[in-house]
């Protein structure tokens, strides 16, 4: 236990842990959007985000950039970071439908019991990590530097860096692009109807199936976006990686109260900043552990998180 | 494994009859004593298996000696039929099973071990009740909190189980992470000529110590799913809520499966300890437990012998791939395991549900539940 030390880099521990944080938000989305809707952990849902990192990384490979090389300049930097998040967003949203339609789609038209759902999602998250760790001999991938972290604006100890900057920005504009578009477009409302009342929706005429694919889509462009900042901001990506911050993922949607889209981002946020104070606390090794006892404890004291728990009920 | 080809293949007539097990059940007791015991006697034989003419080599592992591969096997099927209690019997879904195999062993590895903190180098033997006592401890521990949590939550929460036992076994000074416990004793006992019977070489006594514990556990849980406890299991699984209302303590039935799945998961790591002498954080991997997750699933939920045979075969699929390259890369098929498990749980899900052997009753609510489905 290292209080002194957790006070003193109380400032750059915060900042770290939001920029952690809204990167786990987004990626939190896609558990939050198919649990509402269809309740349902989409285990695979950490393989969407794993995709989404080497798709990027490949792209930017075809362009000759690799970890040596020096850092474009900045119009560069902003086509290729854009490149990127089209390649990361398209292979993740399609991975996000793949998996609806081989691994869940079956399944939902025999009303197969709920943990079948979960035992083919764990498959699904199986095959495609260990198919990744084979493919790429599962040795880590490193990123090519195409921001380099400087100071934008410094406070006491607190060193603000123009990626967290990024990321924090990039993760509350794609949330409020969502939220507007579950509550104020006409898929949006088919999305919240068939949250509310699956059978109901149907009969109002709402494509429950196609909703449900939007659903994972939409999950998967989020997780997307998330897997390039995680690149940008950790620098590698590994055949597991995203099997831990999965994890992490989804108890900040559990503790934001998943099915809940602003849960998700509080949840994240909080998480992330969390675990940096536990990390400043305990050490750098427990950072994990921590995530999973609070997600023990949040679900013994107030199992529907923080703000409530339905997609359909919260914003009805 | 045989009861299934034969099944599949056999008439429509025999099939009304129950196939195989329905025959079983019509034999007197003697014959069914007998049968019994030939399937004893042919497991107690399998070591020598490689000596049949055409068939032996085909069936024997390459890239491990044969012996080794069966006691691979021994652990991995008590590792299914304890994972078969919580899931198939009880119908809790434990991620985290892998947590209780390496309490087990991690138990045994501080009692016994020169390199503990403790010094107290016992023998096997002797560390053997209390580790046992240790992960039943354990069991209890995680089904205490976790029980008022439904189905995917519980997942979700033994699998962060899992995962804290691996943090802590990687990251604490006590357990010694990488650097691992070595010198771990073997289970006593000397032939007459005062060699060891349980030595590093040849891994048969071990493989046949396992079966023994496979045999007692394996009539130990089924008299279990025929009592009061069993029947309890099962209207838990099918209904909890009516099970309450009708006057099941569902809490304490509960507590009862996850103690003893935690136990028996226990028993197979203290078994490990036992033969492989050295261990590390490195030995408890996640994916180990959805493996055996996966072989419960695929052999058939519920159902014992469905679970032995899932059980061993995704101890010995692996292995057998062990030493053989493939075309496309020219790495060893083994790396390939996992990826191979993942796509075939999709596909036993999705094309057939109830598993290989499947338990009937199991068949039956899946059938249900199909025949309720709302139109599309």
């Amino acid at each position: 236990m290292d209080f002194s030390g957790l006070i003193q880099d109380f400032g750059p521990l915060t900042i770290t842990g939001l920029a952690q944080g809204a990167i786990i938000a987004l990626f939190a989305l896609g558990y939050t959007l198919v649990y509402g809707v269809l309740r349902l952990i989409n285990f695979a849902h950490s393989e969407v985000f794993l995709l989404g990192s080497y798709a990027c990384l490949v792209v930017w490979g075809f362009f000759g950039l690799d970890q040596n090389s020096a850092t474009p300049s900045v119009i560069a930097v902003i086509g290729f970071l854009l490149l990127g998040l089209v390649a990361a967003i398209v292979v993740s949203g399609l991975t996000a439908l793949g998996v609806e339609l081989v691994a869940y789609r079956p399944l939902r038209r025999r009303n197969a019991p709920p943990l079948a759902f979960l035992i083919t999602a764990i498959g699904a998250s199986l095959f495609i990590s260990e198919t990744v760790g084979v493919i790429t001999q599962r040795n880590i991938k490193a990123v090519p530097p195409l921001i380099r972290p400087a100071d934008v604006f410094v406070i006491g100890n607190m060193h603000v860096t123009n990626l967290q900057i990024l990321i924090i920005v990039l993760a509350l504009v794609m949330m409020f692009v969502l939220d507007r578009f579950i509550n104020r477009s006409r898929l949006g409302r088919g999305i919240r109807a068939v949250a509310q009342n699956p059978d109901s929706a149907a009969l109002m005429g709402v494509n429950k199936s196609r909703v449900i694919a939007l659903v994972f889509l939409l999950g998967g462009l989020m997780a997307g976006i998330a897997a390039v900042m995680y690149d940008l901001k950790i620098g590698v990506t590994r055949f597991d990686a995203g099997f831990l911050l999965g994890i992490e993922a989804f108890t900040a949607a559990v503790l934001g109260g998943i099915g809940n889209l602003r849960g998700a981002l509080l949840g994240g946020l909080l998480l992330g900043v969390l675990q940096n104070y536990a990390a400043g606390l305990f050490g750098t090794q427990w950072l994990h552990a921590a995530s999973f006892v609070l997600l023990v404890l949040i679900l013994l004291v107030r199992p529907t998180g923080l703000l409530g728990e339905s997609l359909g009920r919260a914003r009805a | 494994m045989s009861e299934s080809v034969a099944a599949t293949s056999a008439k429509k007539s025999w099939r009304g009859n129950g196939g195989v097990r329905g025959w079983y059940g019509r034999q007197s007791l003697v014959v069914r004593v007998v049968l019994g015991i030939v399937f004893a006697v042919l497991a107690v034989l399998l070591p020598y298996v490689g000596d049949v003419p055409v068939i032996g080599p085909q069936i024997i592992t390459v890239g491990i000696d044969w012996p080794s591969a069966l006691f691979n096997m021994s652990y991995y099927v008590l590792l299914a039929l304890g994972l078969n209690v919580v899931v198939g019997f009880a119908g809790l879904l434990d991620l985290g099973y892998v947590g209780f195999f390496a309490v087990g062993a991690y138990t045994v590895a501080l009692f016994t071990s020169p390199d503990s903190v403790l010094h107290t180098e016992w023998k096997w033997v002797a560390a053997i009740p209390v580790a046992l006592a240790v992960t039943m401890v354990s069991g209890l521990i995680l089904g205490w909190p976790t029980l008022r949590l439904r189905g995917d939550y519980l997942a979700i929460v033994t699998l962060g189980f899992a995962e804290i036992i691996r943090i802590f076994a990687t990251s604490s000074e006590t357990l010694r992470g990488d650097r691992g416990f070595s010198d771990l004793p073997h289970p006593p006992g000397d032939y007459s000529d005062g060699k060891a019977i349980f030595g590093v070489a040849d891994a048969t006594p071990y493989y046949w110590l396992g079966l023994a514990v496979i045999i007692v556990v394996i009539f130990a849980v089924r008299n279990l799913d025929r009592s009061r406890v069993g029947r309890s299991w099962l209207a838990i699984r099918e209904d909890e809520e009516a099970a309450e209302i009708m006057g099941v303590r569902t809490i304490k039935y509960k507590l009862w499966a996850f103690a003893i799945g935690a136990f028996i998961g226990g028993l197979g790591g203290v078994m490990f300890a036992g033969q492989q002498g050295f261990m590390n954080s490195q030995t408890f991997q996640l994916q180990f437990s959805i493996l055996v997750l996966a072989g419960v699933v695929m052999g058939g939920s519920g159902n014992i012998f469905g679970a032995i045979l899932g059980g061993a075969l995704i101890s010995y699929i692996p292995d057998r791939l062990r030493g053989i390259e493939d075309p496309i890369w020219h790495t060893d098929l083994f790396g390939f395991r996992f990826a191979i498990f993942g796509a075939v749980i999709i596909a036993i899900m999705i094309f057939r549900p109830q598993g290989l052997i499947p338990s009937r009753r199991r068949a039956m609510e899946l059938k249900d539940r199909e025949k309720e489905v709302a139109p599309q």
